[in-house]
């Protein structure tokens, strides 16, 4: 029977399953842990007393809690934070994990490292203490984010104990038009489908402009399918996939490469096998996204105005698009172009890196920051950076007036002392828009790297492809 | 290992939300902590508390007849966005013993009941009903009956929820997850065993 790439790394990861009212027990190839989900779940296993079953297949950073300064030092000033780093630095050598900390030239956001190491693989089933794993996803492995006590499962046995999902596919039909980049498509993607249209399903991403993306714009699609609601996303991987991992740090070599990529071709979901939903969007006549609301499934097109409570999208209650614009402080009808920004912030697990920062210097080359906005630019890790600065990239920002920061999860989260104040527009290449996410009382539109670097030097929004028409076609 | 659950009787605060994430629940500047105690203080804290840090009585949290309720009936997809396990930490720090929603997103749902958290899936009707019968009659008693899966709010019809017959007993009994996996560890070895070299 015709399976989907989801059905087949399901069945290859079964390890028993009891009875059929029982959740299976899958197997974990790979657990990534960081300084802020894991803590509790390393007191809970030893409080249980028994070892952590499989150090060789987890990995280890800081990303959350780190500040993100340019000559940032330990001990930290934030006690809360540097407690966090001295337990997972205590924990990680006990355990025998492989930590890429401060020092190690790897460290950076933990869906950004794992990839770039190699550590992510097509075909496995990749956790980790973080809604957006389902990054990994983009590789054509099973990746979702878990919870603390299930760290702890993981800590204990390397397995989970899950219920099979349902499966929908998103056809994308058609190639993105150009200045359209593949965070507009999942924006867009969202927008259609509304924040929880996704909740008990795995999204699996195909068509003509999923398979022209790279890797990096594949990793920003599937870091989003958990904005949908849907824990994992993923893409089959093809020769895009093996190019970009071969020879990393991490990834199989020789022989063991051969049979993985022989392995890997194996993937894709087969011809006629069924999904429980199907969604079909056309790519051709998308435009940038920015969002209009507080959750990431309110978008729409920097050419379009803002929605009326009186005709709210499909998925949302007007009552919730009314609460939604007063937060925003935007009225219905208003065009979104134009909207005065304070705040750029280019960086997060979805868009940070090393293409994502191109298309950022793209725009901000020769160009200086609005005087009227505090500008942002976060690797996404210590590799990202160092690439970047090879290419220049970091005195193009400078010169223009952005902050260069050490890589970090940053703004995005705001627990590391990045965050807006009150009241502030944040231009964001981040994931998501929630009141207060990226600071109390803080308002978040979500965009792309170009249209974020375009917003910091015109001091508002604006549509990128009408603005700066050489950087699009560089 | 959480406690046993069997049976709750509570009144409710209702929550007028949908969407609720988990950064609203917890925000993210009180995740810097080691331990899973103590988070209570911060639930909703951007609705709880006032920029001086006074509470808000605006906020339902804060209405005294709602002090003691150990339910919480909120809207739609309740517990979305981020997989914090901090969210239910301060759920049940707070005092919360069950949710009652119309839905609930995945981590959340997994890790609420991870943490003896119950969390209830009924229609649309009864939840916003309920929502209204708490907001005019805040002494308003709820029974929850895990063994029997019944919901039963004082003077109305039984309601039935679906819980799993696993979940079900891992709550009844307070089962161990992890001793569980671990009682088959000859099969995780076998299926070790078998692993490519590449993976």
């Amino acid at each position: 029977m015709p399976k989907t790439l989801y059905q087949k790394l399901w069945d290859a990861h079964v390890v028993h399953q009891e009875d059929p009212s029982s959740p299976a027990l899958l197997f974990i190839d790979r657990h990534l842990i960081h300084e802020v989900t894991s803590p509790q779940a390393f007191t809970g296993l030893a409080e249980r007393g028994i070892p952590l079953r499989r150090p060789d297949l987890t990995i280890a950073t800081v990303d959350h809690s780190i500040p993100t300064l340019v000559g940032r030092s330990f001990p930290l000033k934030d006690a809360q934070a540097q407690a966090q780093i001295e337990a997972l630095e205590a924990n990680v050598k006990a355990q025998g994990i492989r930590y890429y900390g401060p020092d190690s030239g790897h460290q950076g956001i933990v869906h950004v490292i794992g990839p770039e190491l190699g550590f992510t693989l097509p075909g496995q089933t990749i956790v980790c203490g973080d809604s957006h794993t389902a990054t990994h996803g983009a590789f054509g492995s099973l990746a979702f984010g878990i919870g603390t006590s299930e760290i702890e499962h993981v800590f204990a046995t390397q397995c989970l104990l899950q219920y099979p999902s349902k499966t929908m596919a998103i056809n994308i039909h058609g190639a993105l038009p150009e200045g359209v980049t593949a965070k507009d498509l999942i924006l867009a993607i969202i927008a259609k489908l509304g924040m929880d249209a996704g909740t008990g399903y795995v999204l699996e991403f195909r068509g003509e402009a999923i398979r022209a993306l790279s890797m990096e714009g594949r990793m920003t699609v599937c870091n989003m399918a958990i904005e949908a609601g849907a824990r994992a996303g993923m893409i089959a991987p093809d020769e895009t996939t093996f190019a970009y991992l071969k020879d990393k740090p991490l990834a199989p070599r020789g022989q063991a490469w051969e049979e993985a990529v022989a392995y890997w071709k194996t993937l894709a979901t087969d011809e006629g096998a069924s999904f429980d939903a199907v969604v079909e969007l056309d790519a051709t006549t998308l435009q940038p996204m920015v969002t209009y609301g507080t959750n990431p499934g309110l978008a729409c097109g920097i050419n379009e105005n803002v929605p009326s409570p009186e005709a709210p999208p499909s998925h949302t209650q007007a009552s919730d698009l009314a609460d939604a614009l007063d937060y925003m402080g935007l009225t219905a009808h208003q065009p979104m172009k134009g909207l005065p920004i304070d705040v750029v912030f280019i960086g997060s697990c979805t868009n940070s890196r090393l293409e994502d920062l191109e298309a950022a210097a793209r725009v901000a080359k020769g160009r200086k920051v609005s005087p009227n906005v505090r500008a942002l630019v976060v690797a996404g890790s210590q590799v990202v950076k160092e690439q970047a600065e090879v290419l220049g990239l970091d005195v193009i920002f400078k010169d223009a007036g952005f902050e260069w920061r050490e890589p970090g999860c940053s703004m995005c989260i705001a627990m590391n002392g990045d965050a807006i104040e009150v009241g502030q527009y944040c231009a964001s290449t981040s994931n998501r828009n929630f009141k207060g996410r990226q600071g109390k009382g803080g308002r978040s539109v979500l965009v792309s790297p170009a249209m974020a670097a375009a917003a910091a030097i015109h001091g508002k929004l604006v549509d990128v492809r009408e603005v700066q028409k050489e950087a699009i076609h560089a | 290992m959480p406690k046993p659950i069997t049976h709750i009787s509570s009144r409710c605060v209702p929550l007028n939300k949908d969407n609720v994430d988990t950064d609203q629940i917890i925000a993210a500047r009180f995740l810097k902590v080691t331990s899973r105690k103590g988070l209570g203080e911060h639930a909703f804290s951007d609705f709880r508390y006032m920029e001086d840090g006074s509470p808000n009585l605006d906020f339902v949290l804060n209405q005294p007849q709602y002090a003691h309720a150990r339910i919480l009936v909120a809207g739609h997809n309740f517990g979305c966005g981020s997989s914090r396990e901090h969210a239910p930490w301060a759920l049940v720090d707070y005092g919360f013993e069950a949710i009652i929603a119309t839905s609930f997103a995945d981590i959340f749902k997994n890790n609420a009941l991870k943490n003896g958290l119950l969390v209830i899936e009924l229609p649309e009707a009864v939840v916003s009903r309920l929502r209204r019968d708490c907001d005019a009659n805040p002494a308003l008693r709820v029974d929850v009956d895990v063994e029997a899966q019944t919901v039963v709010i004082e003077n109305q019809a039984e309601q039935h929820f679906e819980i799993g017959a696993f979940w079900k007993k891992c709550l009844m009994q307070g089962l161990d997850q992890v001793g569980y996996t671990l009682s088959f560890a000859d099969q995780i070895k076998a299926y070790e065993d078998q692993r490519p070299a590449f993976a």
